[in-house]
């Protein structure tokens, strides 16, 4: 993660260097850089409202397939929320690893859906435009919503198309070879569908307010 | 009444308990407008001597003859002041409760709504209690004998202690062995001391007591009765062996012809096989052999050679034998039923019953004790023997997909057995836990003993085991996963033996006697203590008392404790001999019964009789628990009950009723609004209900 | 779309609504076929739901909750009003979607709320009368195991195979089959001969997800499960999702090229199998379809040389 992004939250956060080399980083965390009252916000959360029974077994972490490639253990991610370490919490790369494949609630031996807790960061980190720019997943998951948004439906093939064009345009090429072999057999297709959902949504919430 | 009704009331605080969530000045200045009440008062601690000298005072100063108490519930301190109004001279039963804690101030957090709920409970006491009438307390003889359910180390040191004390104990075993799950363990903790050593004398004790009688192989049928005359129906199965002839020399067992597949030994979590005519186990307690019907050739073929009998220089077998029933009566009953070990088939993601070297702990106590399967060899349900061994912390506890309490002995019943398996196998050992759990005397210390035993801990639940080798070193090996949460890593850690340590769940029966016994059972399946601190070992029941793991996962030391204590109960009463009678029974009024005996089938305790020469029923007090069926269905209106009377009862419904929609109560402007009052006339009293 | 066949006893046979989903009419194409195809042997009548849309999966969820949400009480709603009340979605994800929003709907006031701006509240309540119906589960419970061994014509041709459940038909509501350990698509298939092989890692994560963002990661997670099943003996995967399908299907020789083993082993659905077993023509069943053990494929089913297409 890049050191500018991270302190752009909060300046007193993070490791400061004291010595370029050997790197040995300052980290003392005062009470006044958490945010006591972030947890309460979680509360009504659908999935999340059971976050406070945490006893920190780390089930989540164990049965995660990701997390052994995570900067924050899906444990320690439940620790930053309830300590409340917002930009901590917001910033970690670990939060757009999850793939929700619901191990973890699964798991979790206080029925806690710490994936649904996953969902809840995600948005919060796009809200607050706390993720790494280039990284890929945000970048997916906001072509997939406009595609769907406009179209009602997504396709493979423009959402791949479009995605890496954003994230990573060199790879393009790379994808041509596996989609000339859907292309043979079959598997892609070109044409999209036209209900225009965000309208659809829109409509509907206006005619209700008139109706109100 | 002779005299006019002079009301006292007390509003307890509870500490803070009742006055964080109640006004309790605003619900005595409430009280002190409402008719008949000549002084309210609140206080802090109203059950305290300071509280009881108040009411004592007033009732000697102001010439109380009524006093209302709102404060807790009544199963808590009625007796209390009851007690204090007898000292200062007044009938106890001129009390009544309003329960403004557990069914208020508990249970709300509107302060307002809360207060005027107060108002509206002690108004509807002040109204009752102006129609209360002294009622005398009589006596009923207390049977001396004792009823003792389960023979495990509760149940036995509770049987011992009563028997001690030159009581009768009738001990009732299910099994055809006493001694329970402690029998299994290979030694306890933090001790270390061999379980069957220090239980055994007192199995021995138990069977060789004059004053008990051990009755194994036997359930409690039915209970009925009340505290002090308890009768209970114990069904006896059929061992098909003379208990009084075999001498356990277990000749039968070598010579029956059995020939099929051995049965898996229950004893032994069916670490072993044995034959349809077995020894419950190696030490049990009567030496008695029994006879499987299920298995022996004599019932599932219709007939055998019957070696066994042939063998038998006692001439014991006895396959006649069919099940019978003894009668028995006590003055009070002490269940300890004990526990069940957590199924660990639940926890599918253990592999418990899919890979064989999972074993519960449960069956590792049988596998390394010397009298076990394999006489304290650690060899695997493969063969092998281990190099490396984990043990798994909590399981079926502390999880809110299967038990969600703590089970208390799990974490050092995981410690002891790592050192003994470090001990004897050499294997490498790894913890994983959650939390330590080591209160109790001698409990850490035993913990630092382990620490330093070499075996390896890691703080984290394991997410799974399983047989997926990530790496050439994985293979062949049970894989365990999880997060040690001290180190950060996700770690899998590959052994040969997975210990998973079980905790404790409710007997998947005790519902069943929970209702014969008629005793509560908390949310978790465990029987109800009366209270949890003051009363541990009674129930809402009076005269049946609960000790061990029936009532709550806990260790040998504190079973045993409660055991005592359960048996001190039950002799304090067999030694008074007598017991208070609560005048709440119901009775006849002559005059009015028309003798159509409807209630009598209404009575769940058969205590209502008729007698011919009269044709009018009539009620056995000593019987009568004052429920109150045959006072509602009978068609005459003629059978009354103390402290319920149709009058009283009426009164408490108007004053309740007299608060609602008046929105504001909480105020100390209080007023008795003049509504239609729902408290029928004095002569139509008996037939108000119906 | 609709199909059906008259019974023989002429009663109305329960119609299901079928919930495709996007990916199902894309690279998952031979899913849809071959569900079909099942559906036209066994006489299952269904109606696809007209003008559905996208179920927003994990992405949408992502950057809107309560929109999110709303896609899929719109699918619910489409499927009430046409009298199906039993929806079927052969994809995981688009199950997982609409069982969340049945679910969080009726148990949570502000979920409630937020998707009743997007509909009334007799919508509302009216969706929460829609079975949220997977496959796998409609096939197992409606139609059952001992009906397709009863109704198999045609013996399974090639080798053992593992079945790969996934991991949002069994979490975080187990209710297509226990997230332990499933059975129930082993035993579908051992009722019509296939023989299967077991494992452990049926309801790992596939990586999916992660095929397209954090390519080196999505594809791991599919090697270990393709390698796990091949130790065990399995010649052949058997998906019932289309997502799970593409991943472990496309990047085989992704999977190759970065771990240095080699892998070529089809990926199919589960009513592939089955429908080859109740007689299908491999066409009908889409058995061309696949990207990676075409030679396999090709030895089991005796279809047509690797890349004929119909476009």
């Amino acid at each position: 993660m890049r050191r500018d992004a991270r302190d752009k939250l909060s300046e007193d956060a993070g490791p400061v260097p004291v010595q370029s080399r050997p790197a040995i980083r300052r980290e003392l965390k005062l009470q006044r850089e958490a945010d006591g009252a972030w947890l309460g916000k979680f509360a009504d959360l659908p999935g999340c409202e059971r976050i406070a029974s945490c006893t920190q077994c780390g089930a989540c972490s164990a049965a995660c397939p990701l997390s052994i490639y995570m900067d924050v253990t899906p444990r320690r991610l439940m620790a930053l929320v309830r300590s409340g370490f917002r930009s901590e919490a917001l910033k970690s790369r670990s939060i757009w690893l999850c793939t929700s494949c619901y191990a973890c609630v699964a798991a979790c031996p206080q029925k806690i859906s710490v994936a649904d807790l996953m969902f809840a960061l995600k948005r919060e980190a796009i809200e607050t435009r706390v993720y790494p720019k280039r990284f890929a997943v945000p970048v997916l998951s906001d072509e997939f919503m406009n595609m769907v948004r406009t179209r009602g439906r997504s396709s493979d093939f423009w959402l791949a198309a479009r995605m890496t064009l954003r994230s990573s345009p060199a790879a393009l090429f790379g994808m041509a070879a596996i989609g000339w072999r859907l292309w043979r057999a079959g598997r892609l297709r070109l044409s999209m569908e036209g209900i225009h959902l965000l309208a659809e949504f829109q409509r509907a919430s206006l005619a209700r307010k008139d109706a109100a | 009444m002779a005299d006019a009704p002079r009301i006292g009331v007390y509003v307890c605080h509870c500490g803070a308990n009742i006055s964080a969530t109640v006004d309790v000045a605003a619900v005595a200045a409430d009280a002190e407008s409402l008719p008949n009440v000549v002084a309210a008062r609140h206080y802090t601690y109203m059950c305290s001597d300071a509280g009881l000298a108040l009411v004592q005072a007033d009732i000697r100063e102001l010439g109380l003859n009524r006093v209302v108490v709102a404060a807790c519930s009544p199963h808590l301190h009625e007796p209390t002041f009851r007690r204090a109004l007898a000292s200062a001279g007044l009938n106890p039963h001129l009390l009544q409760m309003a329960n403004i804690r557990e069914q208020d101030a508990w249970i709300h957090t509107d302060r307002e709504s809360a207060t005027r709920k107060a108002c509206d409970l002690v108004r509807a006491a002040v109204h009752r209690v102006a129609l209360h009438t002294p009622l005398d307390i009589r006596k009923a003889a207390v049977r001396p004998d004792v009823l003792v359910i389960g023979g495990g180390i509760a149940g036995m040191h509770a049987a011992l202690t009563v028997a001690n004390a030159g009581k009768h104990v009738y001990l009732v075993e299910r099994e055809f062995s006493i001694g329970g799950q402690m029998a299994r363990y290979d030694k306890t903790f933090p001790t270390l001391d061999c379980s069957l050593c220090i239980q055994a004398p007192k199995m021995t004790a138990v069977r060789t007591h004059e004053n008990i009688t051990l009755w194994t192989g036997s359930e409690v049928e039915e209970v009925y009765g009340h505290v002090g005359d308890y009768r209970a129906r114990i069904r006896r199965r059929a061992r098909y062996v003379d208990e009084n002839l075999c001498v356990g020399c277990l000749q039968c067992v070598d010579a029956c012809c059995y020939d099929g597949d051995l049965i898996p030994d229950a004893f032994n979590m069916g670490l072993s096989g044995r034959k349809p005519i077995y020894l419950p186990f190696a030490h049990a307690v009567p030496t008695v052999v029994a006879v499987d019907p299920g298995s022996c050739l004599n019932f599932t073929r219709g007939g055998c050679d019957r070696p066994c009998t042939d063998v038998c220089g006692r001439d014991a077998l006895d396959f006649d034998q069919t099940p019978w029933v003894e009668e028995i009566e006590v003055g009070s009953i002490v269940v300890a039923t004990g526990f069940e070990p957590f199924d660990a088939r639940k926890a599918t993601e253990y592999g418990y019953g899919i890979y064989p070297n999972v074993y519960t702990s449960m069956e590792v106590e049988r596998l390394i004790n010397a009298s076990g399967p394999t006489a304290g060899e650690v060899i695997l349900r493969d063969g092998t023997r281990p190099q490396a061994i984990g043990v798994i912390y909590c399981v079926g506890s502390r999880d809110e997909r299967y038990n969600p309490w703590c089970s208390r002995v799990c974490c050092m019943t995981a410690l002891k057995l790592s050192h003994l398996l470090c001990e004897r196998t050499g294997a490498e050992v790894y913890n994983f836990y959650i939390d330590m759990r080591a209160a109790g005397k001698g409990q850490e210390e035993f913990y630092q003993r382990v620490l330093n035993d070499g075996v390896q801990f890691v703080r984290g639940k394991v997410a799974e085991v399983c047989d997926w080798a990530l790496d050439p070193s994985e293979e062949g090996k049970l894989v365990i996963r999880v997060e040690d949460t001290m180190t950060g890593y996700v770690r899998r850690v590959p052994v040969d033996m997975v210990v998973l340590t079980v905790g404790m769940s409710p007997r998947s029966d005790s519902d069943e006697l929970r209702r014969t016994l008629n005793v509560g059972c908390s949310g978790d399946g465990f029987y109800r203590e009366r209270h949890a601190k003051l009363a541990p070992v009674g129930t809402l029941t009076d005269g049946i008392f609960i000790a061990g793991c029936c009532q709550g996962p806990k260790d040998i030391s504190d079973s045993v404790s409660q055991a005592g204590s359960a048996a001190a109960e039950a002799i304090a009463l067999s030694v008074k001999g007598s017991y208070d009678l609560d005048p709440i029974t119901a009775r006849v009024v002559a005059e009015s019964c028309s003798g159509c005996r409807v209630c009598m089938p209404l009575c769940p305790f058969g205590a209502i009789g008729y007698a011919e020469p009269g044709g009018k029923c009539e009620i056995n007090a000593a019987l009568c628990t004052g429920c109150g069926a045959c006072v509602a269905g009978c068609p005459s209106g003629a059978i009354r009950q103390g402290m319920f009377d149709d009058a009283q009862v009426f009164a408490e419904l108007s004053g309740l009723l007299l608060g609602a929609g008046s929105g504001s109560s909480g105020s100390a402007s209080g007023r008795v609004p003049p509504a239609v009052s729902l408290q029928p006339s004095a002569e139509a009293t008996g037939s108000a209900l119906r | 779309m609709t199909g059906s066949s008259a019974p023989a006893n002429g009663t109305k046979p329960k119609q299901y609504s079928y919930y495709p989903g996007c990916a199902i009419k894309g690279t998952g194409i031979a899913y849809e076929e071959s569900l079909l195809e099942v559906y036209r042997l066994l006489g299952v009548a269904w109606q696809e739901l007209t003008d559905w849309s996208c179920c927003g999966a994990q992405a949408y969820m992502t950057v809107d909750a309560g929109q999110s949400c709303m896609l899929s009480a719109r699918n619910l709603r489409i499927a009430y009003q046409s009298g199906s009340h039993d929806i079927v979605a052969p994809c995981s994800a688009c199950y997982l979607a609409l069982r969340k929003c049945k679910d969080y709907v009726e148990r949570y006031p502000r979920m409630r709320e937020v998707v009743g701006d997007f509909m009334p509240a007799s919508d509302l309540q009216a969706i929460a009368n829609v079975r949220v119906r997977h496959a796998l589960d409609m096939l197992y419970v409606d139609i059952g195991p001992s009906a397709f061994r009863a109704r198999a014509t045609r013996p399974w041709p090639g080798g053992k195979v593992a079945c790969y459940y996934g991991c949002q038909a069994v979490r975080p509501y187990s209710e297509v089959d226990r997230d332990g350990n499933p059975m129930r698509m082993d035993e579908l298939l051992e009722a019509v001969g296939v023989p299967v092989a077991q494992w452990p890692l049926k309801t790992k994560c596939c990586g999916s997800s992660h095929t397209g963002t954090l390519h080196e990661v999505g594809v791991r997670m599919g090697y270990l499960l393709l390698k796990e099943a091949v130790r065990r003996g399995a010649e052949a995967v058997i998906t019932i999702c289309p997502l799970c399908q593409f991943n472990l299907d496309v990047y085989q020789k992704d999977m190759t090229r970065s771990t240095g083993e080699s892998f070529d082993i089809p990926i199919l659905f589960l009513p592939q199998a089955l429908g080859w077993a109740l007689g299908a023509d491999h066409r009908a069943l889409g058995l061309h379809r696949g990207i990676s053990g075409a030679e396999t494929l090709r030895r089991w089913f005796a279809g047509p040389r690797e890349g004929a297409s119909d476009g």
